[in-house]
């Protein structure tokens, strides 16, 4: 056993050796990871993808909550103005949520 | 008009089928449907037979898809967003494939019509609801409510918030939907601008290079877009996901 550790150091037990490389391949995986999530156009050019139909799909939806209860409560057209100025409001959001995610892209893993 | 580029969208019924009043027939909407289920299931089944510990190049494509969407969805939702993991994978795999079909020349697009991008966003709308409301009760509503915002513009604020959350759906779907049917009708009009052109003789068939050039560059640019699009879809739906599972995350 003695002569075995002279001979080679590091080479004396496998355990160890399993260990030391698991924590190694764990330190680069964990670097990948890292790296991973911060990477890749494709992600980016996906987010700028979403930026449109966010914005046009909020107006859409406020336009369509505004007319449904204008004709529920037959307040015409004061439903409609309100909640299309929520719609925009909320698409400014959407939009602003989307940029966010692009230029953050780790904001989203603390939570 | 030979190059209709509308032409390509149209529904044709296979086998006429009614029941009940309500047209069920089989189209080739259904057709090219089947084929794009039949294709990837057939193929991760085929591709999984081996189980190799050094896997096949057929093996490896299909452990390369697990392991891109899984990290898509570790990423967005944690680890407890891998019970959607089946649902999450399927929706990859079918609009993937979907668009990957629409490309082939004479071949129909399925994500090109509506009605089937927006029962895609419906499911994970409904899915979204249904998790967030079983998961946590009314607290699922906190969504709605971002922490920290006064009392006074709370409701201005629950509104905007309801706003955007009804937005999803139709944001979801219209995007694949409007990405798929406009660049499949740029591409079949700048094709026709070649054909058109080159009945006009020899300086037509000299012009013609330029579309076709175009033609070439937005084929490139579909191939890239069938993949974004698929690969946009899967994540919002990861996104989504997280929010059900963790609502007031904001």
């Amino acid at each position: 056993m003695k002569r075995k550790t002279d001979e080679n150091p590091s080479d004396d037990n496998l355990d160890e050796r399993l260990h030391s490389l698991g924590k190694r391949l764990g330190k680069n995986q964990q670097v990948r990871l890292a790296e991973g999530s911060a990477k890749s156009d494709n992600a980016g050019f996906g987010n700028a993808l979403r930026l449109s139909t966010e914005f046009v799909a909020a107006i859409l939806v406020g336009a369509a909550i505004g007319y449904a209860i204008d004709r529920l409560a037959g307040t015409t057209p004061w439903a409609m103005i309100v909640f299309l100025l929520l719609g925009f409001v909320s698409g400014v959001l959407n939009v602003l949520r989307t940029a966010g995610e692009l230029s953050h892209p780790h904001k989203q893993d603390g939570d | 008009m030979a190059n209709d580029p509308i032409k390509q969208f149209h529904l044709n019924e296979l086998i006429p089928l009614e029941i009940g009043g309500v047209d069920i027939s089989f189209t080739n909407s259904s057709l090219f449907m089947v084929a794009t289920v039949v294709l990837t299931s057939g193929f991760l089944i085929w591709a999984t037979n081996g189980r190799g510990m050094v896997p096949s190049r057929a093996q490896s494509l299909a452990e390369i898809s697990y392991e891109f969407v899984a990290g898509m969805l570790r990423d967005s939702a944690g680890s407890q967003g891998m019970k959607f993991f089946p649902l999450v994978f399927s929706l990859f795999l079918f609009i993937l494939v979907a668009n990957m079909f629409g490309m082939f020349p004479y071949f129909f697009t399925v994500t090109s019509h509506i009605i089937i991008t927006v029962a895609l966003a419906l499911l994970v709308f409904l899915t979204v609801l249904g998790v967030g409301f079983l998961k946590h009760g009314f607290g699922f509503l906190k969504l709605f409510v971002p922490s920290g915002v006064p009392i006074v513009i709370l409701p201005l604020v629950v509104a905007i918030e309801i706003i955007s959350f009804l937005a999803r759906p139709i944001s979801h779907s219209v995007r694949l939907f409007a990405n798929m049917l406009a660049g499949h009708i740029t591409l079949k009009v700048f094709a026709g601008f070649v054909v058109s052109l080159s009945s006009f003789g020899a300086v037509g068939i000299a012009g013609s290079i330029l579309p076709m050039l175009m033609t070439i560059g937005l084929t490139a640019l579909e191939f890239l877009v069938a993949f974004l699009q698929a690969y946009v879809f899967t994540m919002l739906t990861c996104m989504y996901i997280n929010d059900a599972l963790h609502p007031g995350g904001h």
